[in-house]
């Protein structure tokens, strides 16, 4: 199990807590008027207040802070009617006042919970200690010159918030499990992106060991710079490894930050974190406490999409999906409310079956998000009611969908213009089972003879004849007439 | 009570200020003087005082959500010591 | 009568006469900066700037539309932030630094249509008492001891600039600002008037910070009224300051009343501190005995924590200072030392970008937040502080305003003071208190020593009071009736 790591003298638990600084969308900064927005050329989104220029002064954004509160009613989470912005203090040239606003003793959003769902089907629940708003720094670039650094501060003020977990998490599956699903509830709640490659998402990972069943958490490091979902993969079983190897032969674990190195796969210690930090934190003088209208707040909470979880069990339960089948259709917002398009008034299952399938299967193989599917949910429905009305049979409709994709026609006039509507004229279809079965004489004998299976074959000669256009039922019963018939 | 002068030192290092040792020994003569004054605060008794961090009796007011400032890299960069393609040019940073 | 001895109010009232024009009215206070440069009150003069703003203010009279203050010279002290004039809050670390932004304070004075004449001298970063701590030099006091013109005296901190500039009638009133009694105390040794309003009155935006919690704008001027008219035009509600106040500014000038008959003044007890002055009390005395005579009722108050107000001080502001002050790393603007890497750059330029008592007030606030002090010292202080602001909030039961003297001591010499910053620190014993308690203060000038250095008094009223404030003020000025030119003034006049 990978939660479990073996060592010679025994058998140790990976124990891990997560921090993850997640950007909040939003237009402008969280205490700027500067865009908020990813890219654009070096220091252009940039305020004198970002820049941490001499009288200037914070305020606060009232969405960022909305946005917050979204997140934290998310988590099913407590939610702090006063909270309180301190000062981090350090120095880092792309740090420009010399300090962090951020939230220490009195965060925006208390204990919160998030459950989530393993390879095994089994799901766990984490515990989130807090969420709160701070602003993000600007970016040092080392390699544009052997002995400067230089830096950019477009997103030095943008609003993140920071989510600390519980160390409840075991093993890099349920860290990457966990991962996936904060960003999954943040994208449904639409309060960040989670875009890693671009940075809207971030993690620090705190590892540590201790032996199977031991009490005591042991000494812990915290990784940084673990920024996708295969970096926390590969940066726990690097840092896993190094500790079990040190504890193993006698060592003890110094509690430092490391930076995982994506292209060395390794973690190293941070030569710039060696100083032990004293981040004298004390209450921003610049701004008051913060305090929330908690009817706004409820309004929040009444505005709150259904979450990924509530999604879920709905769909197992209104629907009868499969626990599989209904978790694939939620990963994300859109997906689901495209299924529900499709299945609305239809059969439940066999529109998981097509939206899964087919039209997931057709998207992902031409690398296309679903906001771009080149078949709408109305036309996708439409196509299942060509089979549930019987005008064509699914092995047509598997053509039509691969026509509505290149096409993006409607399967009614594809049907149409091809005339591949399904063929339910008893006579006719009668009339080739006669005919199958006057130019196979030898199956017919050796199914008389007991070879049952040979009736399959039987129904797809005659639906080869009819161009796939027959129906499948009516094929079935003339089939089993006549061979009886006869017999 | 005297502060000795590696207390004062790094009190200089997080504060980013270099100081040779003469300096270190003016300043802990200096700060021990200071502390030693404000010391008389212990003689206050404050149980169940909660602390004052600011006499504003507003609420914090917010902002909307608008960009209204930006596009104004040469502004940004027009007092830097150092610059270059619109970046500031530091030291390099070791991580 | 010389241009430069006008009060503001009677050249507004000329300039709308069109007895005088803006033009003459700024040529006569740029003459005037030119002839006390010696004072070293301005680090940057503007004439030229100044002369073109007055011709425009001419322009507007000449339309029959003036601003407020149209054509009224005047001095900004150096922490100010003016659009694409050096501001350096007279520190070698912003020696360079040429804002591309203006302070809300400045803003408004300027569409108040007040003339710069130049930035203001002042104490490093607006710490200290005496304005000596400027990299630029010390400043002079205008005023002599009596038969002593060879000892130059401080004109108090940190707005000395602006003080001695206003004395010496280089400018109209001046800008200052107030952490713990930098207009009072200036106004009292510079024998004008020095105005503190009410924390959240002015907005702080594009003031270089000290201690945001305690740092106001204000203003001097040499009359009451004056000071009345110039901090109408700098307050108001600013909503790019968090802790600006959305209220209404008041038309204190208009509103200005000096009958005091049968207001409440409250004379706290433990102002009569231990080895005060002879001369400071009987100044005190006199104003008692004004105010009395013009009917106001006097009232013994108490204001228990008194003495603890200059130590909870010095814990408070370097702390928020030390963090202030993290931006002057010489990466962005300013000046930069380079050291051999990233950390010694940093230790470098700021080791020579301050001066010692900016370096003594990082060093107390640094080790006061630092871990393992934060709670005996940072949290003990904001407790003390609650007690402090508790003990006026009480008393106000009892009083409508209180009165003291401004500061323990005249205007004393360079030099003097400095071997002990406790001792220094100690000079602020009577302005700190309204500071950490946000309430509006100032000092008017009421009389002379025995040295005939002028001493003021110091009139503290209720949070958004300011009105009854400059009443108060107006009372004394009127009963003290001074009419003493600075030393400096005398042989021109
Ligand atoms: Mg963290
Ligand atoms: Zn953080």
């Amino acid at each position: 199990m990978a939660e479990l790591i073996e060592g010679r003298t025994g058998t140790w638990e990976i124990v891990i807590g997560m921090e993850v600084h997640a950007q909040i969308t939003a237009n402008s900064k969280l205490f700027s008027g500067a865009s908020a927005s990813f890219g654009g050329a070096p220091n252009n989104n940039v305020s004198f207040i970002d820049a941490g220029f001499p009288g200037m002064l914070p305020t606060l954004n009232a969405y960022c802070v909305e946005q917050a509160v979204r997140t934290g009613l998310g988590l099913k989470a407590q939610i702090n009617q006063t909270s309180v912005f301190e000062r981090k203090n350090y120095f880092y040239p792309d740090l420009p006042t010399g300090y962090q606003i951020s939230q220490f003793q009195h965060p925006i959003v208390g204990t919160g919970i998030i459950e989530i769902d393993l390879p095994n089907g089994v799901t766990k629940s984490i515990g989130v200690t807090r969420l709160h708003l701070e602003q993000d720094a600007g970016k040092s670039i080392h390699d544009m010159h052997p002995t400067k650094s230089y830096v950019d501060l477009n997103r030095a003020g943008c609003a993140l918030m920071e989510i600390v977990s519980e160390p409840d998490i075991r093993g890099a599956d349920e860290a990457c499990a966990y991962l996936s699903k904060l960003r999954m509830i943040l994208r449904y709640l639409g309060t960040c992106d989670g875009n890693m490659e671009e940075g809207s998402m971030r993690a620090d990972v705190n590892l540590s060991l201790r032996r199977l069943g031991a009490k005591e958490y042991g000494t812990r490091c915290e990784i940084k710079n673990v920024n996708s979902i295969k970096a926390v993969q590969q940066a726990i079983a690097y840092e896993a490894q190094r500790q079990l190897e040190i504890l193993e032969d006698g060592g003890t674990i110094n509690q430092e930050t490391r930076l995982w190195d994506p292209n060395k796969m390794e973690t190293r210690s941070m030569r710039s974190k060696e100083d032990a930090h004293d981040y004298r934190y004390f209450p921003c003088p610049d701004l008051l406490p913060l305090i929330l209208d908690m009817t706004e707040v409820e309004r929040i909470k009444a505005t709150l999409p259904e979450l990924p979880d509530d999604k879920k069990h709905r769909f197992m339960g209104d629907y009868g999906l499969s626990n599989y089948d209904a978790g694939v259709l939620i990963a994300e917002r859109v997906r689901a409310d495209y299924y529900e398009d499709v299945a609305k008034g239809r059969d439940a299952k066999l529109a998981a079956n097509w939206v899964i399938n087919e039209l997931l299967g057709g998207l992902n193989k031409a690398d296309l998000e679903l906001d771009a599917s080149p078949i709408t949910a109305a036309q996708l429905g439409g196509l299942i009611d060509l089979i549930a009305n019987n005008t064509i049979s699914g092995k047509i409709a598997k053509d039509v969908f691969a026509e509505m994709f290149a096409t993006r026609q409607d399967a009614a006039k594809i049907v149409e213009d091809k005339g591949l509507k399904q063929v339910t004229d008893t006579g006719a279809i009668e009339a080739l089972v006669v005919a199958v079965l006057a130019e196979n004489p030898n199956e017919v004998a050796e199914y008389r003879g007991g070879r049952d299976k040979l009736f399959g074959f039987f129904v797809g000669q005659v639906m080869k004849k009819s161009a796939g256009k027959a129906n499948p039922t009516l094929i079935n019963d003339l089939l089993k007439k006549h061979l009886g018939d006869i017999g | 009570m005297s502060l000795d002068t590696a207390v004062v030192a790094k009190a200089a290092r997080l504060a980013r200020l270099e100081m040779d040792e003469g300096r270190l020994d003016y300043f802990a003569g200096q700060l021990t003087r200071i502390l030693g004054f404000i010391d008389t605060l212990s003689a206050v008794n404050t149980d169940d005082v909660l602390p004052l961090a600011n006499v504003s009796d507003i609420t914090l007011s917010l902002r909307a959500d608008t960009v209204t400032e930006g596009n104004q890299a040469a502004n940004i960069l027009a007092n830097a010591p150092e610059s270059a393609e619109n970046f500031f040019v530091v030291p390099k940073v070791v991580e | 009568m010389s241009l430069t001895d006008l009060t503001i109010a009677d050249a507004l009232t000329k300039l709308k006469a069109k007895e005088i024009s803006a033009v003459e009215l700024t040529q006569a206070h740029l003459d005037a900066c030119a002839a006390h440069r010696d004072l070293n009150a301005l680090i940057t003069e503007t004439p030229d700037l100044a002369l073109k703003a007055a011709q425009e203010a001419d322009k507007r009279y000449a339309a029959g539309q003036p601003m407020p203050l149209d054509g009224i010279p005047i001095a900004v002290k150096d922490l100010f932030c003016t659009k694409d004039v050096r501001t350096t809050a007279a520190s070698r670390i912003l020696d360079n630094f040429i804002p591309p932004y203006s302070s809300t304070v400045t803003k408004k004075l300027e569409s108040s249509g007040t003339i710069m004449v130049g930035k203001a001298n002042l104490d490093e970063f607006a710490m200290g008492g005496s304005n000596t701590t400027s990299a630029f030099g010390p400043v002079i006091n205008p005023w002599q001891r009596d038969g002593k013109p060879d000892i130059k005296l401080v004109p108090g901190g940190s707005s000395g600039g602006s003080a001695a500039a206003v004395a010496a009638r280089m400018a109209m009133g001046a800008t200052g600002t107030d952490t713990g009694g930098s207009t009072r105390q200036p106004g009292s040794f510079c024998g004008i008037v020095g105005v503190k309003p009410t924390y959240g009155r002015c907005s702080r935006f594009g003031i270089i910070a000290f201690s945001s919690s305690l740092d106001q704008a204000g203003c001097f001027t040499r009359t009451v009224t004056d000071g009345a008219l110039m901090l109408e035009a700098m307050s108001g509600h600013d909503p790019q300051d968090s802790t600006s106040a959305a209220r209404d500014v008041p038309q204190w000038a208009r509103n200005l009343n000096a009958n005091v008959k049968g207001l409440r003044v409250g004379i706290p007890r433990e102002y009569r501190v231990d080895g005060m002055p002879a001369e400071i009390e009987k100044i005190w005395e006199q104003g008692i005995a004004w105010l009395k005579a013009a009917g106001a009722e006097i009232v013994d108050i108490t204001l228990p924590h008194t003495q603890y107000a200059v130590a909870t001080y010095y814990i408070i502001a370097p702390a928020e200072a030390s963090s202030n002050l993290a931006r002057y790393d010489g990466m962005r603007y300013g000046v930069r030392v380079e050291g051999e890497n990233l950390v010694k750059t940093y230790e470098k330029t700021r080791a020579k970008g301050f001066g010692d008592e900016v370096t003594r007030r990082i060093m107390i606030g640094t080790y006061a937040l630092s871990s393992g002090y934060y709670d005996a010292y940072y949290i003990k202080a904001q407790k003390v502080r609650r007690l402090i602001a508790n003990d006026f909030t009480a008393a106000f039961q009892h009083c409508d305003v209180i009165l003291a003297p401004t500061a323990p001591e005249s205007a004393f010499a360079i030099g003097e003071n400095a071997d002990d910053p406790v001792k220094m620190y100690l000079c602020d014993v009577f302005t700190i208190p309204a500071s950490l308690a946000g309430l509006p203060a100032m000092s008017v000038p009421a009389g002379l020593d025995s040295q005939g250095l002028p001493l003021g008094l110091q009139v503290i009223a209720k949070a958004w009071d300011e009105q009854t404030m400059f009443n108060v003020a107006k009372a004394i000025e009127d009963a003290a009736a001074l009419d003493v030119l600075p030393h400096l003034l005398r042989k021109a006049a």
